[in-house]
């Protein structure tokens, strides 16, 4: 050793691994308009595919003809349903275990269903044959309002299912039912409720909504004739799930079968699922020969590829007079649309909503989910959250808050003296899940302090008598939510997507000098995975960050995984990253013992390589390593250093958060303006901290919107209102708040580096923090719940409705 | 005139001049990324909202979802594909972009940076709530514009020749 040899720390810092800011290698191709996108993917002969589409929510359609339109010049085919029979493909499974038609097959179910698929030479010769084709339609009643969904009188949606007494999640007991999923127990529940010295009941509706990535559903479908072989670029979360969806739609061989999901314009959920416009796209290019695209408009987007939330929840809580809670009590409406086309794991009709008992030690409770049919675009997607897990945390954080009001109570203090204990973990909660690990306590007081919680209250009360006293026409409200998620599906005992276990998968090869190309399951939509995966490898087998080459998203490449969503890349992938990352390091081992001529026990590892017990300078990088994998392995051993891990999880992670929101509201105006917002987020061990920041930032802006004003509506007939980015709020950097980050750390116990994911925790716990700050300053003059979204026109309202407008 | 009657253009596009035939009603964006390959600039939402599609044309931002290309005829137009420096290195929106986070899947970066492009032309020392302002017509669903603004701070200094304070969080 001499001056020049790096210190440990030197080398440490030369990897770039876990725990490091470093910068993301994504934004050199993206700051320079480089990425690849779908839409920015063109094949030779290629051609345009578009939709002809419904203006009816519910109608017959008792005639399609095309004849005009294929007098276009330009264009190719027009598709029907009955196009779509000659291949079985007229309908489609969803993976709720329901089907969904593809193209309009007798009837449409809701405004802007697939009627017929256009092909042309261009998207604008498209477009033009859209407008001829002639659909005749014989209007029927419309359903919007689920609540309506199951009266005896109700029309029949669905036809097909008549009859059918039977579906996927267990009897049907009305025509336009889904399913009843069940959880918890009933009885002692009820007797909870019995024997308490208080209750609350409130029905606590999350209104629908879309996750709206900027980039839209797009695809490219190709499908050489001459071997048979099939290829699909796609904006796909889930690429190898809808490898495998085609080949059994198609009949095309799995390994015939193509996808390639290149960079992708934000996901949140949107795009896990199948849709009309990919199935269209691969039957017209079966037929035509030829590469065909299909990129769906804004408008497309929003009313048709999938929905988000539409639960209608009434919460009931039992609780002592010293506000323990006793028991917990929900039934959940939940508004289907037209198919049920939910993504969630197949045994998990309502996602992981039984996460609904929260942050807190409820000793009993007991919770029921009714499905409806209506007539509004299918989907229920896990927007930016885990599977209705977002719902879920909403429903018990607004009924906390309602419960306090009630027991005249702070709410910060009631949760408190409800949290699960430190020494509960892992804690079994009443509807079925094992907390891993948490430290709820210590993270909300952190928060407390932090902002000031006991001045805030202080000055709310002040303000309030100020109010009273007609001196000011603001109110001040403070949201407080804290979060429980439940993430990283999941174990192959209770988790699967079509019969897949939900596993998730890595593979990292060392080359011969020591660079790396690693490959996964998952597939970043600006998670920054190029950024991240390459930082666990680094640290774990000291190998620098930059010279290891992250590649997901190609089918014939990546191992099998099950994708991105439901934050569980980090708790599933990123533990098969960590253990195949072991597995080299283990025979990295061997090689460098070889090398010294040493027992492999006499080894330590030390950042970047192996050095004998007690004799430092006796060490080898791993850079000598890999080239002596290649160039002279140990006698009898392979040669090559490479490894493949599928990680089926033990259990899920339970990433939580202190989230404070202080609010002022003009009742005026209606107009609401966040002063602060506080996030302190524990997703167990941190990889990036810059990017985790970046995540919280995002999904609290996503929290915002829903809560403040987004919303997919519909009118009485069914027509959606707010299908644009003129009618569906977005946040502006206007609008959108200052956000303050800060966290604690509680690894998880069971994932190989205790991390638990962060991306959807903010969506999570935001929306809550949001709508109890407005709740919360509203309720001194007499409201219990005012629904979201929270637009100032609808608190303008409220105010209205309490009187104060005089 | 039909549908499909062809109209010269010639236009100035990241110092290259380009001559073209395009329908009147093909639309700037198209033409961009159909007919010269430059798809940087994005297809957000196809009716002015979303801005990924922003470019700057004659020195102002333009959303080219909503021109024809006939309407950019004898234009000077940049996209992000003419931001780099010469040299090929990043220039200071693209370098503040990366070092303060201010983008994640990526798609509205290219019309972001070129409306900050514009903005730090307007106001090369705009305050935060100018940047926001300035900003408001892009939209982004995954930073929450924080580090957007810390971006635009970034080169904004870096163009001033002034040191970048990273406000405290």
């Amino acid at each position: 050793m001499n001056d020049l040899t790096p210190t440990r720390e030197q080398r440490e810092a030369a990897l770039e691994g876990m725990g490091c800011k470093r910068k993301r290698v994504e934004d050199v191709r993206f700051t320079q308009g480089k990425g690849q996108y779908v839409d920015d993917v063109k094949l030779p002969g290629m051609v345009f595919g578009d939709f002809v589409r419904s203006p009816y929510a519910h109608a017959k359609v008792t005639k399609i003809d095309a004849t005009e339109a294929l007098k276009l010049p330009g264009v190719i085919a027009v598709l029907t349903a009955e196009d779509l029979k000659g291949v079985n493909l007229a309908w489609m499974p969803t993976l709720a275990g329901d089907v969904q038609m593809v193209l309009a097959d007798g009837k449409v179910l809701y405004q802007n269903q697939e009627v017929a698929f256009v092909v042309a030479e261009n998207r604008y010769i498209a477009d033009d044959a859209i407008q001829l084709v002639e659909v005749e339609y014989e209007e029927l009643p419309v359903i919007v309002d689920p609540f309506k969904s199951m009266d005896p009188d109700a029309p029949v949606l669905r036809p097909d299912l008549e009859g059918k007494t039977e579906g996927a999640h267990g009897p049907r007991k009305h025509h336009n039912h889904i399913f009843t999923w069940e959880v918890g127990d009933k009885d002692e529940t009820a007797r909870a409720f019995d024997e308490a010295d208080v209750t609350i009941k409130e029905k606590i509706s999350y209104h629908r909504t879309h996750p709206s990535p900027l980039e839209t559903c797009q695809c490219i479908a190709s499908m050489d004739k001459v071997k048979g072989e099939l290829t699909i670029w796609g904006t796909f979360q889930a690429p190898h799930v809808i490898r495998t969806v085609a080949s059994l739609l198609s009949t095309i061989p799995e390994h015939k079968i193509h996808v390639v999901a290149p960079d992708i314009g934000g996901g949140f959920g949107n795009k896990v699922g199948a849709y009309p416009g990919y199935i269209c796209s691969i039957v017209a290019s079966i037929v035509t020969g030829v590469p065909v695209k299909w990129v769906e408009d804004r408008m497309e987007n929003l009313s048709t590829t999938s929905f988000a939330r539409d639960y209608h929840m009434t919460a009931e809580i039992a609780a002592k007079s010293d506000g323990t809670v006793t028991g917990l009590k929900v039934h959940v409406l939940a508004d289907h649309g037209g198919f049920d086309a939910c993504a969630d794991p197949s045994k998990w009709p309502a996602g992981f909503f039984n996460i609904v008992t929260g942050s807190y030690d409820f000793p009993v409770a007991h919770l029921e989910v009714d499905g409806v049919y209506t007539n509004k675009a299918p989907g229920g997607v896990a927007y930016r959250c885990s599977f209705r897990v977002t719902e879920a945390a909403y429903c018990i954080e607004r009924a906390m808050d309602i419960l306090a009001q009630k027991l005249g109570m702070d709410p910060a203090d009631l949760r408190m003296k409800n949290f699960v204990k430190p020494e509960q973990f892992p804690y079994q909660s009443a509807l079925g899940w094992e907390y891993d690990s948490g430290d709820y306590h210590t993270a909300m007081q952190k928060v407390m302090d932090t902002i000031g919680y006991r001045e805030l209250r202080a000055e709310q009360k002040a303000k309030q008598e100020a109010f009273k006293r007609g001196e000011t026409r603001e109110i001040m409200g403070i949201g407080i939510s804290f979060f429980t998620e439940i993430v990283g599906a999941g174990p192959s005992k209770n988790c699967d997507i079509l019969g897949v276990a939900m596993f998730d998968s890595a593979e990292i090869r060392v080359h011969p000098t020591g660079s790396v190309i690693s490959r996964m399951g998952t597939k970043s939509q600006g998670q920054g995975h190029e950024t991240t995966w390459a930082q666990i490898i680094a640290t774990e087998i000291g190998i620098p960050a930059a010279d290891i080459m992250v590649e997901e998203g190609n089918t014939d490449t990546a191992p099998y995984g099950l994708g991105t969503y439901g934050s569980r890349s980090t708790p599933v992938a990123g533990a098969a990253i960590a253990l195949a990352a072991r597995k080299i390091r283990n025979k990295a081992q061997m090689i460098a013992a070889h090398m010294l001529e040493v027992s492999e026990y006499d080894l330590d590892w030390d950042v970047d390589g192996f050095q004998v017990k007690g004799n430092p300078q006796a060490r080898k990088s791993m850079k000598e390593i890999a080239w002596a994998a290649y160039h002279a392995p140990p006698p009898g051993m392979e040669p090559g250093l490479e490894a493949v891990s599928y990680y089926d999880p033990p259990n899920m992670t339970y990433p939580f958060g202190a989230y404070f929101c202080v609010m002022d509201i003009d009742v005026d105006t209606g107009v609401a303006k966040t002063r602060r917002f506080y996030a302190l987020d524990d997703c167990g061990t941190r990889i990036n901290p810059m990017i985790i920041e970046g995540q919280v930032h995002g999904g609290l802006t996503e929290a915002f919107a829903i809560a403040m004003g987004q919303e997919i509506r519909y009118d009485e007939i069914g027509n959606v209102l707010g299908a644009s980015f003129m009618d569906f709020f977005l946040p502006t950097a206007v609008e959108t708040p200052h956000w303050e980050t800060d966290y604690t750390v509680t690894p998880s116990p069971h994932h190989p580096i205790g991390a638990k994911g962060v991306g959807e925790s903010p969506n999570v716990g935001g929306v809550p923090a949001f709508s109890n700050a407005v709740n919360d300053a509203f309720q001194f003059l007499g409201s219990t719940h005012i629904q979201m979204p929270h637009d100032a026109w609808r608190l303008w309202q409220v105010a209205k409705d309490l009187g104060v407008h005089g | 005139m039909s549908d499909t009657e062809q109209f010269p253009v010639t236009m100035t596009v990241n110092g290259k001049k380009v001559q073209r035939f395009v329908e009147a009603r093909t639309l700037l964006i198209h033409f961009l990324r159909e007919d010269l390959n430059l798809t940087g600039p994005h297809i957000g939402c196809e009716t002015t909202h979303c801005g990924a599609c922003t470019v700057e044309m004659n020195g102002m931002s333009v959303k080219t979802c909503t021109l024809f290309a006939v309407q950019a005829n004898g234009a000077e137009l940049t996209t992000i594909e003419g931001m780099a420096n010469p040299d090929g290195t990043l220039s200071a929106l693209q370098e503040g972009f990366r070092q303060m986070h201010g983008l994640q899947c990526g798609f509205c970066t290219p019309g972001m940076i070129m409306r900050a492009h514009t903005l730090l032309k307007e106001n090369p020392n705009p305050t935060e709530d100018e940047i926001r302002m300035g900003i408001s017509g892009n939209l982004c669903r995954c930073t929450g514009y924080q580090n957007i603004v810390k971006a635009i701070q970034y080169a904004a200094a870096k163009l001033n020749g002034t040191d970048f304070q990273e406000a405290a969080e």
